[in-house]
């Protein structure tokens, strides 16, 4: 589904990804763990197609097309959802208002109808009652003066309305106390399925006792210096990443 | 000839052509010689420094009286807030047209200036309250030396007025270029309130030049909301004076919606003469071409105790220019008062100008007085955000913008009205967006 090859990006004169090489296929998911500073929400901005940042090498592949030039509107339309480690604030547009524009605005690129009403209401509702959100959340402006945990359910709550075939999902668990880690991750995994695929870019092996994750890669300096199963989380978060540094030497 | 020098010598025949003992006949005189003596404002003035006239009063205006125009109701309902019932003053080319108005003299007065010039039993009204909340300002006094005809509303004491009350000047462009002078009076009573709608609208593309002058008596706990709408043809420019008096524990807000026009400048001024007096200033300035709007506000804290507020938020776009100068003055008497003010501005294209001036002058030593000011582009955050939603760049863009200033719309009371505005800015912004406006 997804193959990035060589990707090198950065910003100005400063390199962030120095050549990353990732598959993904369907079915599938894949954490991507790693120090401060290593580029790992860089590589989740970039596949999402983050102006800020140049790509000066490489492709990013999905389903065999480069969308690396691509809008980030485009990629969306193509079935890419990045899950924001600091979703913003637009006040004075409600919660549905905006999942209904940004349904409605992909359906449109895809050259479908608006999703009739009757039907949008009733998978708001559906997708609400997954991730255990109050109903009169859904008529509050977005994403403002929510808190940390209310910001990031928000956000997998357009994961589950916008049902995208890759969703990253970047420090999705930053902020959320351990039962709403449970509501959100529970949420996750019930949207998985073997046509679609997610990484999850995480600092702490807690969220990937919930989202367990079939591979594991390790982020260091804008490169991926190791992958391995699940049980290499484990070993991350007992031992640090000095290890792997000496390893790599 | 000059604008000037025209007017001036139209006051003549203008004196003559009224009756010899109008009430007002020594306000009038004193007024014109005002004019004389100081004209038009210029650049040099601090207060007009980054707007200037001298293009507006090349044209030759067609001055008083005009020809009666018969404008139909479909062709300006869009212009009416028709959607609710309301009272309505309307002018066509400075003219009244008893056949769009709806006035009343039921419960409180909704009617014209000029009946209350002419009658005997408006006469103790007139002489309270008549030019004397207007500055001498030398297009206040312009307006004052041909005040004739212009909206009069009268709430009297504890009475709420049952329906909005509309105040329109349509211009007809039977003339090449117009000048229009229209002059409300409205006093609020003692515990009424009254909601009102302004609006200045050229039904042409020819020019047309308003100089208006609104005053306005908030007796003890009035409530007043007034909106001004300006949405007008790009070759209708207006100057707008209002001056609002407010005794204690009234709440005055006025809200401006600049969107149209060649050039607006808008002077509003509020005066707080009695404790616990609350002023409300918001404005949602969205300009494009080479449009022009200039806010100039003042509020005077006399009294103790007084809170205002001023929230004005603007876009710019093109070539358009845009001015905020508001201005906080706090007397010595005026302790433990609160003023708030807030000017917020979006430039989007690199050649739209804003120039914004904040001025405070505080004389107590016991008050609360905060002042924020920010120009800048729409945050790329946000907007990479919105669209990794699948939303375009133009709706993300717009999205942006909406909720810019929609917290500037929370406070419009009337839901119609908020809707339309709503709308206004959604057609301004130029698209129209997938939820409920």
């Amino acid at each position: 589904m997804l193959k990035i090859k060589n990707l090198r990006a950065g910003v100005e004169d400063k390199d962030i990804l120095n050549g990353i090489d990732l598959h993904v296929s369907p079915g599938e998911v894949h954490a991507i763990m790693g120090p401060n500073g290593s580029g790992k929400s860089t590589l989740a901005a970039v596949v999402a197609g983050k102006e800020e940042f140049e790509v000066t090498e490489g492709e990013v592949l999905l389903d065999g097309e480069d969308i690396s030039e691509l809008d980030p509107e485009e990629r969306a339309h193509k079935g890419v959802f990045l899950s924001f480690q600091y979703p913003v604030e637009i006040p004075g547009v409600t919660v549905t208002n905006f999942i209904k524009t940004a349904i409605n605005e992909t359906r449109k690129a895809q050259g479908m109808e608006d999703m009739p009403a009757g039907e949008m209401l009733k998978k708001i509702k559906e997708k609400a009652d997954l991730l255990e959100i109050d109903r009169k959340f859904l008529s509050r402006s977005l994403n403002e003066g929510f808190s940390g945990g209310e910001k990031k359910r928000n956000e997998i709550f357009q994961l589950a309305m916008m049902e995208p075939k890759l969703a990253i999902l970047d420090e999705t668990d930053s902020g959320l106390d351990i039962d709403a880690l449970k509501v959100v991750a529970n949420g996750v995994n019930k949207l998985k399925s073997d046509d679609n695929a997610v990484i999850v870019i995480t600092h702490y092996q807690r969220l990937l006792d919930y989202i367990v994750p079939d591979y594991v890669h390790v982020l260091m300096d804008g490169k991926i210096v190791k992958s391995g199963p699940k049980e290499l989380a484990y070993e991350l978060e007992k031992r640090g990443y000095d290890w792997i540094k000496e390893e790599l030497v | 000839m000059s604008l000037k020098d025209k007017l001036l010598s139209s006051f003549i025949a203008f004196e003559d052509y009224l009756e010899d003992d109008s009430p007002i006949h020594d306000v009038r005189n004193e007024a014109i010689k005002h004019f004389e003596e100081k004209g038009f404002p210029t650049k040099k003035e601090e207060a007009w420094k980054y707007t200037s006239l001298r293009t507006l009063l090349k044209e030759d205006y067609s001055l008083t009286p005009y020809k009666e125009s018969v404008v139909e109701f479909k062709d300006v309902k869009k212009y009416f807030l028709h959607e609710v019932d309301t009272y309505k003053v309307v002018f066509v080319d400075g003219v009244y047209s008893s056949f769009l108005s709806q006035t009343t003299h039921d419960k409180l007065d909704v009617c014209l200036l000029s009946a209350a010039f002419s009658k005997d039993k408006y006469k103790s009204v007139i002489e309270t309250y008549f030019n004397k909340v207007a500055k001498s300002e030398s297009l206040t006094s312009l307006n004052t030396a041909f005040a004739k005809e212009g909206a009069y509303i009268f709430v009297p004491n504890h009475v709420e007025s049952d329906k909005p009350i509309e105040i329109i000047n349509f211009s007809t462009g039977n003339e090449a270029a117009a000048m229009l002078q229209p002059r409300n009076l409205i006093v609020v009573g003692e515990n009424a309130h009254v909601q009102i709608i302004e609006r200045h609208q050229s039904l042409s593309g020819n020019a047309v030049l308003t100089n208006a002058v609104t005053e306005i008596f908030a007796e003890k706990r009035a409530h007043l909301d007034y909106y001004k709408i300006q949405n007008d043809q790009h070759t209708a420019s207006l100057l707008d004076h209002t001056y609002i008096h407010q005794e204690r524990d009234s709440i005055c807000k006025v809200h401006t919606f600049s969107f149209g026009g060649k050039l607006t400048r808008n002077n509003l001024n509020f005066y707080q003469n009695g404790e616990h007096c609350d002023s409300v200033l918001k404005g949602i300035t969205i300009l494009e071409d080479n449009q022009h709007v200039d806010h100039n506000t003042l509020v005077h804290h006399i009294s103790p105790n007084c809170e205002s507020h001023q929230d004005y938020k603007g876009i710019f776009d093109d070539k358009s220019t845009g001015v905020f100068n508001g201005k906080v003055l706090v007397e010595k008497e005026a302790q433990k008062i609160d003023a708030f003010q807030q000017n917020n501005n979006i430039l989007i294209s690199d050649k739209a100008t804003i120039n914004a001036k904040p001025q405070l002058e505080i004389f107590a030593d016991d008050v609360k007085c905060s002042h924020g000011c920010t120009i800048g582009q729409l945050d790329e955050d946000a907007m990479f955000y919105l669209r990794s939603r699948g939303i375009g760049k133009k709706e993300a863009r717009a999205l942006l913008m909406y909720a810019f200033a929609n917290n500037v719309l929370e406070s419009v009371k009337i839901p119609e009205l908020k809707k339309r505005i709503n709308k206004l800015i959604a057609n301004k912004i130029g698209v129209s967006l997938g939820f409920d406006l």
